[in-house]
């Protein structure tokens, strides 16, 4: 505990990004590996399960510190975060824990299912232990929300100088749903068993959005053109006659695609295909919110499957009779899959292949882009014709060029009771984007949700919130919204830097966790 | 009517027409110390502690200003005032005010430790304690600022090993030469910016620092790499920060016990050394002048009073223009 409270210590004590990597790379290096792997798994948003609400811990912490409550919540209220403001009024005591991080996390799972008197003593205990960055962390690890500013592309920089392995390739691993409570630092980095590679999917490869001057410097024949489907991205994988289904979270949900069962007795094993999972209500593309109902369910009935059926539509191959294919460039891929996917046409897979236009002039370009609603697409994906399957967000060879409005994934993080009719329901809601581990508000919008969502909403509001200033509350960071707008200015006025009209919530990403939502600087690449 | 008002230009006592830390021009103006939103410009006449008189003089330039000492009474029609130490920054006082029986105290700013630059704290007894507020809540904790300073060094120590200038930065006026009073001068040569090394040659006259070289035009760059330099917040990503080569930053003020101010103010390394009193030392002050009215200035003041009022103090906020820092402006002056 003592040697990953120093690393957070030291990690915030510079701003030099080569210097936390190092500091990282070090940490990996020295620290036992059990702890490693909870250091990997917290700093890429992999958390024990909370074993206390944050109510209690509140409470607690303001009997400890010998606060009335409502100096407590004042506090809170400045200091802006639970973790540190407990950190900050839990008196200092002397004494010392030598627990390691993976031993204090495996006493907060053991927690979960004990009665709250003995929740409270152990709890009590570790703060006065625990000095202030210890404490910090702890809280931290408690309340989930493990921000600190390293994104997962600086971790795996890092792990990758530990252990002098290929920075990509660690990527690959640490893909999935694994837990260090289910594995070992060397099954999952360094010698990962066959038996586990089996369900484990590719890093997704992530578009930039293209700016204005894009079209001035690029040629569109290099360009191989489709368009950008609004449903969920996904990674399918057949290997060994199992079928595994990937969200872009990297959730597995197989499950809940029961009709796509098929495509593991017909496709040969070892076959990798990245794409978008479609509704196709009558036999056409439907609304995002057709799937939005498949997502929502625990599980698919009958009729559910008969009324919205799925399909997958394939933009890329990325494994093919089990090679990697990631490094060949884009239009191989895509011959190669024209192929697989004439061989199996007979089959009626549930499966599209998302067409590759070709064009003369950005022009015509920009003449498909506008048919994106009658195509039911977001717009258009530019890729360049010889480029690789990357890894993550990279700049420079895949741009998404999404038909107006633009549009921006956000956090609900204050709620206000409405107006009228609706003033007892929380409908009028502040979004927060991502900025250096925090949340930044960045607009308020109060349309776009159904009476059923909103009701859902100002439940959720209810049950969640965090802090409570007249009629607005401050909720726990949950829900992802995609917020749709028209114009984008710069502005001092505005705490984010800038200034968006007429945002509205297009729709409620289910699909989506909060470390999934956009950033300020996402928002920044839209300014004109 | 009370002793003292809070008014349009600055806290009055009508007895002896005269204000306090006025913000607005006045004839007769009573200083705690020389902090810019405390001594402000175009008074007719000053008074304030003889240590405080060369500070505003080279701040405000010419000025008709008297001296007192420490616990000096004078009359001003009828009323005595005296000056007492608040520990804040050099030649800082807290001001008395009795008529009548009646006693009164303002505190400017002050903090409770012994800073080796001030005069220590000394707690007045009074019927009414105007204070200060900056760190007014429960969050802020000092720790022992002996220990700080040593951290300080260490980073110095640190960066001088691996050939790197520390660049720390400071208010000109109090805290700049109470770090440099705790550098330890065997670890390498203090250079400094033109507006603290101003304010440090006026208090050589009354303190005892280490050595300093102003940093000119004329200064090699060679000469500073691997030493110390003190500078104003200001500085912070300036082209003449730039000019220093590579270097580590650093800050010091009590804001930096937050998190959230630390990643904003985007610095290497965060020192928390604050001249205003935390939590604890705010309540040991209004509790050790046995006062039963206590008026909050600038600061969390509201919070404060109310925690005051809880605990049975008859307790109330007025309005100033003091600025009382904040995580966002504690960069200015
Ligand atoms: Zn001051
Ligand atoms: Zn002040």
């Amino acid at each position: 505990m003592k040697a990953f409270a120093q690393l957070i210590d030291a990690l915030d004590s510079t701003n030099k990004t080569t210097q936390k990597v190092a500091l990282l790379a070090d940490y990996f290096r020295t620290t036992p590996r059990t702890d490693a792997l909870w250091a990997v798994a917290l700093l890429s948003h992999r958390r024990p399960s909370r074993p206390v609400t944050t109510t209690l811990l509140r409470q607690w912490a303001a009997e400890v510190a010998g606060l009335s409550t409502w100096l407590f919540e004042e506090a809170y209220h400045i200091v802006g975060d639970l973790a540190e403001t407990i950190a900050l009024l839990v008196p200092n005591t002397q004494s010392h824990s030598q627990e390691s991080l993976a031993e204090t996390i495996a006493a907060l799972i053991a927690l979960k299912n004990k009665e709250e008197p003995e929740k409270k003593a152990y709890i009590l205990a570790r703060w006065q232990q625990l000095s202030s960055t210890e404490r910090f962390v702890f809280n931290k690890i408690l309340t989930g929300g493990f921000r600190i500013g390293i994104s997962q592309k600086l971790m795996t920089r890092a792990l990758g100088q530990a252990l002098e392995l290929d920075e990509n390739t660690l990527a690959h691993r640490l893909m999935g749903q694994w837990s260090p409570e289910n594995t070992r630092f060397e099954d999952l980095l360094i010698t990962p068993k066959a038996a586990d590679q089996l369900s484990r999917p590719y890093p997704f490869y992530l578009a930039y959005a293209a700016e204005d001057d894009f079209f001035d410097k690029q040629s569109v024949t290099e360009y191989h053109i489709e368009h950008k489907w609004d449903g969920m991205r996904g990674q399918l994988i057949v290997r060994e006659g199992q079928l595994f289904l990937w969200s872009r979270g990297e959730e597995l949900i197989t499950n809940k695609f029961p009709e796509f069962a098929p495509f593991a007795q017909q496709l040969p094993s070892g076959t990798v295909l990245d794409g978008e999972i479609l509704p196709y209500p009558k036999g056409v593309i439907g609304n995002f919110n057709d799937l939005q109902k498949r997502i929502g369910r625990k599980t698919v009935g009958a009729k559910l499957l008969r009324d919205i059926p799925t399909r997958f539509m394939i933009y890329d191959l990325l494994e093919w009779e089990g090679k990697d294919y990631r490094n060949e460039p884009l239009w191989k891929r895509q011959q190669q899959l024209a192929h697989l996917f004439e061989r199996y046409s007979e089959q009626e897979l549930p499966w599209e292949h998302s067409n590759v236009l070709q064009f003369d002039h950005w022009d015509a370009v920009a003449t498909e882009r506008n048919r994106a609603p009658e195509m039911r697409s977001e717009g258009l994906m530019l890729k360049k014709r010889d480029s690789i399957y990357a890894v993550g967000r990279k700049k420079g060879a895949w741009w998404k060029w999404k038909s107006d409005p633009k549009t921006i994934d956000a956090v609900l993080t204050y709620a206000m009771r409405g107006h009228g009719r609706r003033t007892n329901l929380y409908t009028d809601y502040t979004f927060g984007l991502w900025d250096e581990g925090q949340l930044v508000t960045f607009a308020k919008a109060y349309s776009g949700l159904t009476d059923k969502e909103i009701r859902e909403v100002d439940r959720f509001v209810k049950q969640n919130t965090l802090a409570r200033f007249g009629p607005v509350r401050e909720v726990t960071p949950k829900l992802v919204f995609e917020i749709a707008f028209e114009g984008i200015a710069a502005s001092s006025r505005h705490k984010s830097g800038v200034a968006v009209r007429f945002p509205r919530i297009l729709r409620w990403r289910h699909d989506k966790k909060i470390e999934g939502a956009n950033s300020l600087s996402d928002l920044k690449e839209l300014l004109p | 009517m009370p002793l003292l008002e809070f008014t349009s230009r600055g806290i009055y006592c009508a007895a002896a027409d005269v204000y306090l830390d006025p913000w607005k021009k006045v004839a007769k103006a009573l200083i705690t110390h020389g902090h810019s939103d405390h001594a402000r410009w175009g008074h007719q006449q000053y008074i304030t502690h003889h240590d405080n008189v060369p500070i505003i003089q080279h701040r405000l330039g010419k000025i008709v200003v008297a001296g007192k000492a420490y616990g000096e009474c004078f009359k001003v029609n009828g009323v005595t005032f005296s000056f007492h130490p608040a520990g804040h920054v050099p030649g800082s006082s807290q001001i008395r005010v009795e008529h009548r029986g009646e006693v009164w105290v303002f505190t400017g700013d002050y903090k409770l430790e012994n800073d080796g630059i001030s005069t220590p704290f000394e707690p007045v007894p009074c019927h009414t304690f105007i204070t200060e507020c900056t760190f007014g809540l429960p969050v802020f904790d000092w720790q022992n600022p002996t220990l700080v300073h040593q951290q300080i060094n260490q980073w110095w120590a640190a960066n001088k090993a691996a050939g790197v200038t520390s660049l720390l930065m400071g208010y000109s006026l109090g805290k700049i030469q109470r770090l440099l009073k705790h550098l330890d001068p065997c670890i390498g040569n203090i250079f400094t910016h033109g507006a603290p090394e101003k304010m440090t040659q006026v208090l050589r006259a009354q303190i005892d620092f280490p050595d300093t070289q102003l940093i000119t035009r004329e200064t090699n760059k060679k000469e500073i790499q691997g030493n110390m330099v003190l500078a104003p917040p200001a500085v912070m990503g300036s082209a003449w920060a730039k000019k220093l080569g590579t270097i580590s930053t650093g800050y010091a003020s009590g804001w930096m016990a937050f998190r959230g101010a630390r990643r904003r103010r985007a610095v290497d390394k965060a020192f928390v050394l604050s001249d205003h009193a935390d939590w604890k030392g705010l309540l040991q002050a209004i509790e050790s002048t046995a006062c039963e009215n206590v008026i909050t200035t600038h600061g969390y003041t509201d919070i404060f009073a109310q925690y005051l009022r809880e605990k049975g103090w008859n307790a109330r906020t007025e309005k100033t223009q003091y600025e009382a820092e904040t995580p966002e402006t504690a960069l200015t002056e």
